[in-house]
């Protein structure tokens, strides 16, 4: 039999391959299945909740402190910033004021922590695209920072430091001068990162006009944080709905044009200075005081005042065992954490224990926009997609 | 500013708690509103941050689900509420918001509510092959199977759960 030529059949069929769970550059557990045709991407379906862990009805069991640690082993690389919003979520519902010395102390941890959020996110996205060196310096930095939280709370990542009234322990002696030798030599080591790469003709070759999201489909896609800022959204919560010091601080807001992985790494370059300029700005502004509310019904009192007062050894004594009651209420309160806006929905039924406790993440939000970003891009810059998306899975998944 | 809502779109009842407004809705008006907050000039709810479902165990309705709206241009959070039962579908907002894609199947998963017209209702969460809805308040904290590797079989496992130890649930209704 002679085939004719017309009778071949051509067509040739997109095939499917799975990346991940375990491939190095999905960033922990991503499973996704990409249909390729060659090597274009037409649908990339992300299978998510490999590291599900159920935190939202495990907090539904515990009372309002013990529900805090759980925050810390979401994003697991910006530990503080979630505790913060837990307990700004607390206290909103409780109505407890907070101290300023400890408003001030939450905002230099919060920016020490978009600091070492940061330094991971470009660090190891520059490693998925190729350049090996800039991601050992930012490790060498994180370390110092993660020392800084070992110092606080003796913890060097999980730190449960933030809690509803305000901070557990006071910072010890020689600290503050310690975060602002950091903060002075953390310019230097950005320059030293970004002479390896915002100029760099390989890394700009993978960044530019990759993984570009207009303004609108920004919103159209609930972004925030970063993404949002690459985009030309020029929204930061710190600035919008400020909490905590935020509005007596001096910083800048940086903004992409183009809405490219190239302007979102930028961008975190640049927020990480600006957080320098409000951890400087914090340092002046600190003074002695108290380090939480001083209701022993929310936080609880002091080894001193236990060592002379019954009423305060009571006080403990119920606090760590009973918890603390808060009245019926609801409320969402969202923060900038370093990777966008973080919210945390807390329903309270006037008993010790959160009735409901829904946390937004934003990295939720931003994974599913991966299938319309990656779109008709060659297979390699997916990995470049997940590491400017900053995917961290402890945060997603939940 | 909930004075003029009300006269705009059907609202059952409005809460101010904490300087955020939250609005109940009859779940058959969801699409009509939320087009409405997103689309009117006045609202510009134009980000959707999240959707949370409710187990409302022993009330009136068993579920609700919750829409936490934002707006850029104003500045402004809106919650939008609509109370339901176990076998009530929602209409999917996707058409609207196309974000709320994984937060309704986040929202099938945890609680079993169907939404309709939603182009991939698949699970999201759990694991493949799960059976259940963790986060209602009916669904124990310990789940009911456990994963093993067997040795023998080379394979994983999925068995009946054993806990050496009751499970123990403290609590500390206060006394005095």
């Amino acid at each position: 039999m002679i085939l004719k030529k017309k009778e071949l059949n051509t067509e040739l069929k997109n095939f499917t391959i799975n990346f991940g769970p375990q491939h190095p550059a999905a960033h922990g557990v991503l499973r996704l299945i990409l249909e390729l045709d060659g090597e274009i991407v037409k649908r990339a379906d992300a299978h998510i909740g490999l590291l599900h862990r159920g935190t939202e009805k495990l907090i539904e069991y515990k009372n309002y402190l013990q529900a805090l640690p759980y925050f810390d082993r979401l994003d697991y690389v910006s530990m503080m910033a979630q505790e913060h919003t837990y307990s700004l979520a607390v206290e909103k519902i409780g109505n407890i004021k907070i101290p300023l010395r400890a408003s001030i102390i939450r905002v230099i941890f919060c920016e020490l922590t978009r600091i070492l959020n940061h330094l991971l996110a470009v660090g190891c996205h520059a490693m998925d695209v190729g350049a090996m060196t800039p991601f050992l310096w930012a490790f060498e930095e994180r370390e110092k920072l993660m020392e800084f939280y070992e110092r606080v709370s003796g913890a060097r990542m999980h730190a449960a430091y933030i809690r509803p009234g305000g901070v557990s322990s006071d910072i010890p002696l020689g600290l503050l001068d310690d975060i602002y030798l950091f903060a002075d030599q953390f310019n230097l080591r950005l320059d030293e990162v970004e002479e390896m790469l915002t100029g760099n003709r390989i890394w700009k070759e993978r960044l530019v006009d990759i993984g570009v999201v207009s303004a609108s489909k920004a919103l159209d896609w609930g972004f925030s944080g970063v993404m949002l800022r690459g985009s030309g959204i020029a929204w930061d919560l710190r600035k919008s709905q400020p909490y905590e010091t935020y509005k007596d601080l001096l910083f800048d807001i940086p903004v992409g044009n183009s809405g490219d992985c190239y302007d979102r790494y930028l961008i975190r370059v640049e927020e990480m200075r600006q957080s320098l300029h409000i951890i400087i700005q914090s340092l002046n502004m600190i003074k002695d005081g108290p380090i939480k509310s001083d209701d022993f019904k929310i936080s609880p009192p002091s080894r001193l005042e236990m060592k002379n007062s019954m009423e305060a050894v009571i006080h403990h004594f119920k606090f760590f065992t009973e918890g603390f009651i808060l009245p019926h209420g609801e409320t969402y309160t969202a923060t900038e954490a370093p990777k966008g806006e973080f919210g945390v929905y807390l329903i309270s039924n006037n008993t010790e224990k959160p009735y409901r406790c829904k946390i937004k993440a934003p990295g939720f939000g931003h994974l599913q926009a991966l299938d319309d970003m990656s779109k008709n891009h060659m297979i390699a810059d997916v990995v470049t997609i997940i590491g400017t998306q900053d995917i961290v899975f402890g945060e997603i998944d939940r | 500013m909930i004075n003029k809502l009300e006269k705009l779109i059907p609202i059952v009842t409005s809460i101010s708690n904490n300087n955020e407004l939250s609005i109940n809705v009859n779940h058959k008006n969801l699409l009509f509103v939320m087009t409405f907050l997103k689309k009117h000039i006045d609202c510009q709810y134009n980000v959707l941050s999240c959707i949370s479902g409710v187990d409302l165990l022993n009330t009136n309705y068993r579920f609700s689900v919750v829409y936490d709206l934002l707006s850029t241009t104003n500045n402004d959070r809106l919650r939008i509420k609509i109370f339901i039962n176990e076998i009530t579908s929602v209409n999917s907002i996707i058409s609207i918001y196309r974000n709320a894609n994984w937060w309704e199947r986040e929202v099938w998963d945890m609680y079993g509510i169907y939404f309709q017209n939603h182009p991939e209702l698949r699970r999201i969460l759990t694991d493949y092959g799960f059976e259940g809805y963790p986060l209602r308040k009916d669904f124990p904290l310990s789940g009911y199977v456990e994963v093993r590797y067997d040795q023998t079989k080379k394979r994983i496992v999925v068995e009946p759960l054993e806990l050496s130890q009751e499970f123990r649930f403290f609590n500390y209704e206060t006394p005095w």
